[in-house]
C-alpha cells in the first residue's frame, strides 16, 4: 500500500458512484438545441456528446447534483426519481 | 560556520536560507511575527531566494505549505498560538498526506484572556495530529533544531510533519549568540527533497485525498503512526551525522543533565528546562541526588529513554508549563502512562505553573524539586497534581 492515498485518472477511481442519487436528469431531445451547456457545467464529467452535440448522461457516475438541469437554457433537462426513469424507461 | 548574535526568531529566519527552503507561507502573529518579517526582508535583500508566499491567515498559510510540499518543494512556516489553531485542519491534513513541511510554532498562551507570553498550550492541543513535536531550550538550539527537521520529516521512514516550538518572547525575542552555517556547508547533511511517493505534477496526473472506504482507512492510520514512530530511530542517526559534520548536539530526544546517580529527576519543556540546570547546580552543592531530564520531543514520546531513567530513580518533578484540562500535566501523565508496563515504580508528581508568562526562576524549580523530595522522604505521594504559585 502506498503511504497516502492517490488516485490515477481513470474511469470510476472509487466505484460507481452513481449508485448515491437520488434525482437522475432526464433530457428531452424534442427541445434540446445540442447548445452544450450542460456538458461545459458538469461537475462530474459524466455528460458526453454525439458528434451533433446530442447530449448523453452516464448514469453509473451521474451522482444526480441537478447542475444540468438547473443551468439548461430551454428548461428541458427533468430531474426526476431514479424508480420513476427506469419505469419511463422500461428498466423496471 | 559563523557566530551570530540574534533573537531566537532572527535565527529561524536565517535556518530558511541554510536549509534552502524552498516555499514560505506565513501571516503575523506576535510572537511569531518578526520570523516571517525577517523571511521577507532576506527575500528582498536576495539571501532567500525560495518563494515568499503573503497569505491571508494562518490556514491558507499551512494549505499553501500543504500545497508547496505536494510538488515536492521543500515547504516551512511560522506561528503562534491562535494562528496555530486555526491552521488545525492542515495540520491533520499534512500529517496524513505524509508531507514534511516544518513549523516554528513560538509558543503562546491561547486566549481568552489576551496574553501574548507563554504557555504551551497552543502546541500540547496539537499533540494528536501527527506532527513530530520538539520543545526547545536556546537560540542554537532552535536554529540547528529546525534543519535537523527537514532530514527528519524527509526521511521515507519517517516522511511526517516536525513542529519546533520555542517559547515565546524568552525565546523568540532575546539575543543570544548562534552558529550560522552558510547552504553550502548543510548540503552536505541535507541533500534536496525527493518525494518518495507521490507528487502534484500536471505531466503525470494524480488525484490526491480521495475517498478512501472503511476497508483501507485505517491501515493508511496505522501507516501515520508507525512514521511517527520511527522517528526517534531515525532522529538519532541525523543527530549523529550532525555532530560528525557540524560539532553539534542537544541530547537526544530527552536531554539529562547530572542524571547518573540522581534520586529525583526534574522534567519540563522549553526554556524552564535550560533555567533548571542551574537549580539542579545549587541543589547538588546543597548534597541533594538531582538530575534533569529536559525533554525536548514529546512526540513520538521517548518511552524507552523515561523507562531507563524510570528504573534507576525514586522520583519525577514533572512540570508542565501547560495543562490537558480535567487530567492534569499533559506530559507528566505520559510519563505515568510509560512506567505503569514496567516493574519500577517511582513516584511521579506532576506540577502545573509559568503559565501566561509567569516567570520561572531558579528558586521557583527548587522549590517544585525539593517538593518531591519531601514525598520520597516520606513515602507519601501526596496530591497528584500542584499548581505551583497558585494565588489563594
Amino acid at each position: 500500500m502506498p503511504k497516502t492515498s492517490y488516485s490515477k485518472p481513470t474511469i470510476g477511481a472509487t466505484g460507481e458512484t452513481g449508485s448515491w442519487r437520488t434525482f437522475d436528469p432526464v433530457v428531452d431531445y424534442d427541445e434540446c438545441n445540442r447548445c452544450r451547456t450542460c456538458w461545459l457545467h458538469c461537475p462530474e464529467a459524466v455528460i458526453s456528446l454525439d458528434e451533433d452535440g446530442t447530449p448523453h448522461t452516464d448514469y453509473d457516475y451521474c451522482k444526480g447534483c441537478g447542475i444540468c438541469a438547473q443551468v439548461c437554457p430551454k428548461q428541458c433537462i427533468e430531474m426526476v426519481r431514479t424508480d420513476e426513469r427506469k419505469r419511463r424507461t422500461g428498466e423496471v | 560556520m559563523k557566530t551570530e548574535l540574534m533573537s531566537a526568531n532572527y535565527a529561524a529566519a536565517r535556518s530558511v536560507i541554510s536549509a534552502r527552503v524552498e516555499v514560505v507561507a506565513a501571516y503575523p502573529i506576535t510572537p511569531a511575527t518578526t520570523v516571517p518579517e525577517q523571511i521577507a526582508l532576506l527575500n528582498e535583500d536576495g539571501f532567500y531566494t525560495g518563494q515568499f508566499i503573503r497569505v491571508e491567515s494562518e490556514h491558507s498559510a499551512i494549505f499553501a505549505c500543504i500545497g508547496a510540499s505536494s510538488t515536492g518543494a521543500r515547504a516551512f512556516t511560522a506561528t503562534s498560538s491562535n494562528g496555530l489553531l486555526l491552521m488545525d485542519e492542515g495540520l491533520h491534513w499534512a500529517a496524513a498526506a505524509r508531507l514534511p513541511i516544518v513549523i516554528n510554532n513560538i509558543n503562546r498562551s491561547v486566549s481568552p484572556s489576551w496574553n501574548i507570553h507563554v504557555t504551551h498550550d497552543d502546541s500540547y492541543s496539537k499533540r494528536d495530529t501527527g506532527w513530530i513535536q520538539f520543545y526547545v531550550s536556546s537560540v542554537d538550539e532552535l536554529y540547528h533544531t529546525i534543519i535537523q527537521s527537514f532530514k527528519l520529516a524527509e526521511d521515507e521512514r519517517v516522511l511526517m510533519p516536525v513542529m519546533i516550538n520555542s517559547d515565546g518572547f524568552v525565546l523568540s525575542h532575546t539575543l543570544s549568540s548562534f552558529d550560522y552555517l552558510e547552504p553550502e556547508e548543510v548540503d552536505k547533511f541535507l541533500p534536496p527533497y525527493s518525494p518518495p511517493h507521490w507528487v502534484m505534477d500536471p505531466a503525470n496526473p494524480v488525484s490526491h485525498g480521495n475517498i478512501v472506504f472503511p476497508e483501507y482507512y485505517q491501515e493508511f492510520r496505522y501507516m501515520m503512526h508507525e512514521g511517527t514512530k520511527n522517528a526517534l530511530k531515525v532522529y538519532e542517526e541525523v543527530e549523529k551525522d550532525y555532530k560528525h559534520l557540524f560539532g553539534k548536539y542537544f541530547g537526544g530526544p530527552i536531554d539529562c543533565y547530572k542524571c547518573d546517580d540522581a534520586e529525583v529527576v526534574f522534567t519540563s519543556q522549553g526554556s524552564i528546562a535550560a533555567e533548571a540546570k542551574d537549580a539542579i547546580d545549587e541543589l547538588r552543592d546543597e548534597g541533594y541526588k538531582v538530575g534533569n531530564a529536559r525533554v525536548r520531543m514529546i512526540r513520538p514520546f521517548p518511552v524507552d529513554k523515561i523507562r531507563e531513567l524510570g528504573s534507576r530513580v525514586k522520583g519525577f518533578a514533572s512540570f508542565d508549563r501547560g495543562v490537558s484540562y480535567g487530567f492534569g500535566g499533559p506530559v507528566a501523565n505520559d510519563i505515568r502512562a510509560s512506567m505503569y508496563h514496567t516493574k519500577h515504580r517511582p513516584m511521579i508528581k506532576s506540577y502545573i505553573g509559568g503559565l501566561g508568562g509567569r516567570d520561572m526562576t531558579v528558586t521557583d524549580i527548587k522549590e517544585v524539586i525539593l517538593d518531591t523530595f519531601k514525598a520520597v522522604e516520606s513515602g507519601e505521594l501526596g496530591p497528584e497534581e500542584t499548581w505551583h504559585d497558585l494565588m489563594e
